[in-house]
């Protein structure tokens, strides 16, 4: 059913501006990114491939001055129109930071938590589950299952992060945001979370940022390069780095710049 | 230079001990049980204890505790979560400017607007009183402790689908928690051993008395009194009395103390 359902899904960006006061940080960028696929975004650092990101569910507004034009449109519905709620879109849309940020004050399970309390669910049966089938989508399961009520911070980096992951699929969002998410970690935590993402998107259709281009190359199907706020080329992941259509895509994959 | 740097600590240090030393030392022998369970003789007898100053102080203090927290917390997430605003610079402000005000002029005006019109001293407004000088330190030092919480933090929880109501009461506010009550005990020592605003609004009382609406005695009123007064068995009585509250005040600072630690702790 939710496959059924997954499938069906769009997300797309429509000629969408991103400002900062007068800074145009993302320059009407029109990118469709299908379901049950990972799609990379990459860049040089101030790109606007973070910002892009953070307007897919509208946590770009958050910051003040800043503001949008365009439309992102989440199964044909423009997700900044009157009648759509950003509380409700983001328990939609989960997200994970360049940083692991576990709440520190709550314990492993009631992080993973989080998310479905704040959706009303309260049944501690149903809760156990779905805490347990998200530590177990996160690939985390096995090392917390004996102590799920000590501190999150007790967890090494990488655990906390793939805690984030576990945190932010628990209310079962139909996409996932990742933000550099292995920006801070070892290579054994980068190589976990970029198999997590294998694995997570039959259920999730996952954006990733980067500027790491291996990395974009192993774990995506589609790749988007943009620079200095506009989208420069989209395509197929393996199109794109073995035969980009653009020079300045070529330059930065090749290490010419960036 | 260390050398100098090390000599003036040494100084501030020495203050406290020589305060500490000297209490202990004229005040420690008159310290009994009586002292602690009984109330006041008439003055010239011998005997009788400072149970109605003990008791008063808790009760005074504890009411102020109970007035100055919830409005100095709030008024401090306010201004850490919400205060970037012309209003937020105004309450930061009118906050500074209350902070350096005079704790007797604060007793000043809770005589003018509590013990004026009810024609009578109480304990009630002592306690207002203390409350208004803690709320300002209060909502200081808690929007201090709330803006340490990393923005991050605040993201995700948004990012999660939590309003903004619930992000700052659920993750900002318990992750701030442990440096919020350090601030809110450490106000509370700070208030305990106030005399100036308490002398016309709690006035004191040389009788054991629970009720808010009558004068009542401190601790700090209690040496006031007994300081300045005459008799020698005053003196004595009011040197112990200084060392209870000394006490106290300690006790409240090293539970703030432990309260951090234990945040601290539980971080590593």
């Amino acid at each position: 059913m939710v496959a059924a359902a997954n499938t069906r899904l769009r997300l797309e960006a429509s000629h969408l501006t991103a400002m900062f006061g007068q800074h145009r940080a993302v320059r009407d960028v029109s990118l469709l990114f299908p379901a049950n696929t990972v799609t990379a975004i990459i860049g040089p650092s101030g790109c606007g491939k973070s910002t892009l990101l953070r307007c897919l569910n509208r946590m770009h507004e958050l910051t003040p001055s800043a503001s949008v034009q365009g439309e992102v449109l989440l199964d044909d519905v423009n997700i900044y129109g009157d009648e759509v709620s950003p509380i409700e879109l983001r328990r939609r849309i989960g997200m994970v930071f360049q940083r692991p940020t576990p709440f520190p004050t709550m314990s492993i399970y009631d992080n993973v938590a989080a998310g479905l309390r704040v959706n009303g669910r309260r049944f501690r049966a149903e809760m156990d589950d779905a805490v347990a089938r998200a530590l177990q989508q996160a690939a985390l399961w096995d090392e917390v299952r004996d102590r799920l009520h000590a501190s999150a911070l007790a967890l090494s980096g990488g655990q906390q992060q793939r805690l984030c992951i576990a945190r932010a699929v628990a209310p079962q969002p139909e996409i996932l945001l990742l933000d550099e998410p292995t920006a801070s970690l070892d290579p054994a935590g980068t190589q976990r979370i970029e198999e997590l993402c294998h694995a997570l998107k039959r259920l999730y259709t996952i954006v990733i940022v980067t500027h790491n281009m291996q990395q974009a190359a192993r774990v995506s199907d589609y790749t988007a390069f943009m620079y200095l706020g506009s989208l420069i080329e989209v395509g197929r992941t393996d199109e794109i780095f073995t035969k980009p259509k653009v020079e300045q895509t070529e330059a930065y994959i090749t290490g010419r710049f960036g | 230079m260390t050398g100098l740097v090390v000599a003036l600590s040494f100084i501030a240090v020495l203050a406290l001990v020589l305060i500490l030393g000297d209490l202990v030392l004229k005040g420690a022998s008159s310290i009994d049980w009586a002292f602690f369970t009984r109330s006041p003789v008439p003055a010239g007898q011998t005997g009788g204890g400072v149970a109605n100053a003990i008791v008063g102080t808790g009760i005074v203090v504890g009411l102020a505790a109970l007035i100055g927290v919830p409005i100095g917390v709030g008024a401090g997430m306010y201004l850490a979560e919400y205060g970037s605003g012309k209003l937020g610079f105004i309450v930061r402000f009118i906050a500074d400017v209350l902070n350096g005000t005079p704790s007797i002029v604060i007793g000043i005006v809770a005589w003018t607007f509590i013990v004026r019109p009810t024609h009578r001293f109480s304990a009630l407004a002592g306690s207002v009183a203390l409350a208004i000088l803690m709320i300002p330190m209060l909502a200081r030092t808690t929007e201090e402790m709330v803006r340490l919480v990393p923005h991050s933090l605040r993201e995700a929880a948004l990012a999660l689908g939590y309003p903004r109501w619930r992000t700052s009461l659920k993750v900002v506010a318990r992750t701030a928690l442990t440096g919020i009550v350090t601030g809110c005990l450490v106000g509370i020592a700070r208030v305990a051993g106030e005399t100036a605003p308490l002398l016309f609004t709690a006035l004191g009382n040389l009788n054991f008395s629970l009720s808010v609406t009558q004068p009542m005695q401190t601790l700090s009123l209690q040496i006031y009194v007994y300081a300045t007064g005459p008799f020698e068995e005053w003196h004595r009585l009011a040197w112990a009395s200084a060392l209870v509250l000394m006490g106290l005040v300690l006790m409240i600072s090293l539970t703030a103390r432990w309260v951090t630690r234990q945040r601290y702790g539980s971080g590593s």
